[in-house]
């Protein structure tokens, strides 16, 4: 399977990257070029095998359903390029 | 005087205790190598000089009164991707800028907790992703390795190229790493540095920034066999914080070391003889069979017969959960924010300056293969080619196999802006193709420096272990360690 530019528009859309039209050409190549290495595994024979959900041979841990950590907003927004009160502030997504 | 940053952690532990030296000594010589050496090499990307002198004397208070962890007064450095509370932790990504946390990785606290003293933040390919240290924000390392006679400046390999330079050219005592394909085991080979990859599951992944989480693990990069038991033994533990981290006591790893290997099995593979490796990585190989066989061990040839489909089923499973991980970064939680007309265009402009090049292109290979209508001839069609990979290795053990050796990689170290290498993704790509079956099936993995090359570049060999068997790869580790010697590259920088 290959790409196209328009493909690559699309994909870069979800992925919610930025593509110029060069760039996006300059892409479609070299993504086809890394779908064109993982075509080989089309020669592995994968029928009736599980896929692999872990390394580990381990039943998933659980902890208690306690509260451990908490009130930390200050913690949390002080990273953010714009924050107010403890709030993240973004563009106006409502009209 | 000795020079103090020359020791290894083994023989400055025993010093710091006999009162040879303090670890302010220690720590003021590294300062001094790292001011003097890092305009060369950009191994470091934030350095904290004081911070260090703060825990040195904290170290040396505890020193005198007999007292102290593990690795109490030991300078290290610690890569980019290991959340350090208000210190620069930022993936190598300008995504990330300014970024400082509030908190401290599992990993990093084990090690402060044990006494350790943090020198800096080291380089790193940009979210973990690439094999040369070329794609960090930060601009490249320089190894501190050059072929003879020649002036030409080569990569120390990747992701953790900043943690293998630092090592070789003395700018910490050990480092700490990651590995998601081969990132502790390609640069260690390039630079002549130990390093290890442990079982998926036993160094605990909170506060390490996510890259692919199914395959992401941290591990020391260090001079010796030993340093690494060492490091290594600290960084693991039992975390509840990461629900992958297993329920396993972290054995006294340097107990192994010294160890006979006398009748254990030790499995090579023929598929890992490629096509177009170098002559001088399959002597390199025999030579390790040899000397492994001489200290006793039985050599058996094993099958892995899915091994040459690793890498591209790695292709598609680690740039799946790179664009979900990579998600987060969106202008609104961290760092860098580029404006736009509305909401979703401040993500696109932002996830588009914000990102390099081959962060960009794992992302959108992500995003196509989990894309609807892709998902099973992509995602699943790996994640079951990856249930054949472990089965392999599965075998081996049934078969009483008790580690395999490999090369660590198909070459030396090669140039900054190799036009070969850059002529195509893939071509880079395929310098992982050792260390990757290992990711995927979730093994130990340890790169050990075995000899150099007809350029005089150093060059590795690994093994790989059962899960949770990191202790028979550091006993025979040092059988080659011990056959092969510790390789320093020859000073030209600072």
């Amino acid at each position: 399977m290959s790409v196209d530019t328009e493909t690559v528009k699309r994909v870069a859309r979800l992925a919610r990257i930025k593509v110029s039209e060069d760039q996006a050409t300059k892409m479609t190549g070299e993504l086809n070029g890394i779908l064109g290495f993982v075509e080989q595994l089309d020669e592995v024979d994968i029928n009736g095998v599980e896929p692999l959900t872990s390394v580990v041979e381990q039943t998933m841990k659980k902890r208690a359903d306690g509260v451990t950590d908490g009130s930390k907003s200050a913690d949390v927004t002080q990273n953010a390029p714009a924050s107010e009160d403890n709030f993240f502030m973004v563009p106006k997504v409502v009209e | 005087m000795t020079d103090l940053t020359k020791l290894t952690i083994a023989e400055a532990r025993d010093g710091l205790k006999n009162k040879d030296y303090t670890s302010t000594e220690l720590t003021e010589a590294f300062i001094g190598n790292i001011e003097a050496a890092n305009a060369a090499l950009n191994a470091y990307v934030a350095v904290t000089a004081e911070k260090a002198r703060e825990l040195a004397k904290a170290s040396d208070a505890k020193l005198a009164k007999g007292e102290g962890g593990a690795l109490e007064g030991i300078p290290l450095g610690v890569k980019d991707l290991f959340a350090t509370e208000g210190v620069h932790t930022q993936a190598c990504s300008h995504i990330l800028d300014g970024f400082k946390p509030s908190y401290e990785s599992t990993v990093t606290a084990n090690l402060w907790e044990d006494g350790a003293v943090m020198l800096g933040k080291l380089n790193m390919d940009e979210f973990a992703m690439g094999s040369s240290n070329e794609t960090s924000y930060y601009g490249n390392v320089i190894n501190p390795w050059r072929k003879k006679g020649s002036n030409e400046a080569l990569v120390p390999g990747g992701s953790s190229g900043g943690s293998a330079s630092a090592v070789a050219a003395n700018l910490c005592m050990g480092a700490t790493a990651t590995d998601t394909g081969g990132s502790i085991r390609q640069p260690a080979a390039l630079t002549g540095t130990v390093g290890i990859k442990p079982t998926y599951g036993r160094c605990s992944r909170w506060g390490t920034v996510a890259f692919a989480s199914s395959l992401d693990q941290a591990g020391p990069i260090a001079h010796t066999v030993r340093d690494s038991a060492i490091l290594l033994k600290s960084m693991a533990s039992v975390d509840p914080k990461d629900t992958t981290s297993v329920d396993i006591e972290v054995p006294d790893y340097e107990a192994a070391i010294g160890k006979s290997v006398k009748g254990l099995k030790i499995g090579i593979p023929a598929e890992y003889r490629v096509d177009g490796m170098s002559g001088e990585i399959d002597a390199l190989w025999q030579k390790g069979i040899d000397w492994l066989k001489d200290a006793g061990a039985e050599i058996v040839d094993i099958a892995m017969p899915h091994t040459k489909y690793a890498l591209p089923a790695y292709y598609i499973v680690a740039p799946a959960e790179a664009s979900s991980n990579l998600a987060r970064y969106d202008g609104v939680r961290y760092g860098l924010r580029v404006p736009g007309k509305d909401i979703v265009e401040m993500y696109e402009n932002t996830r588009a300056e914000g990102f390099g090049d081959e962060v960009k292109r794992r992302i959108l290979i992500g995003t196509y293969v989990l894309s609807a209508g892709y998902y099973d001839a992509y995602y699943l069609k790996a994640q079951k080619v990856r249930t054949l990979i472990k089965r392999d290795f599965d075998l081996a053990w049934q078969n009483g196999v008790d580690a395999i050796l490999t090369p660590a990689t198909p070459s030396a170290a090669f140039a900054i802006g190799d036009k070969e290498m850059h002529s195509d993704p893939v071509k880079m790509y395929m310098q992982d193709i050792f260390t990757v079956t290992v990711n995927m099936a979730g093994l130990p993995g340890i790169s050990v420096p075995a000899g150099l090359d007809s350029d005089g570049l150093p060059l590795g060999l690994q093994l790989i272990g059962k899960p949770f068997d990191e202790s028979t790869l550091f006993q025979m580790g040092q059988v080659i360690e011990d056959a092969a010697g510790t390789f320093t590259p020859e000073k030209w920088w600072g």
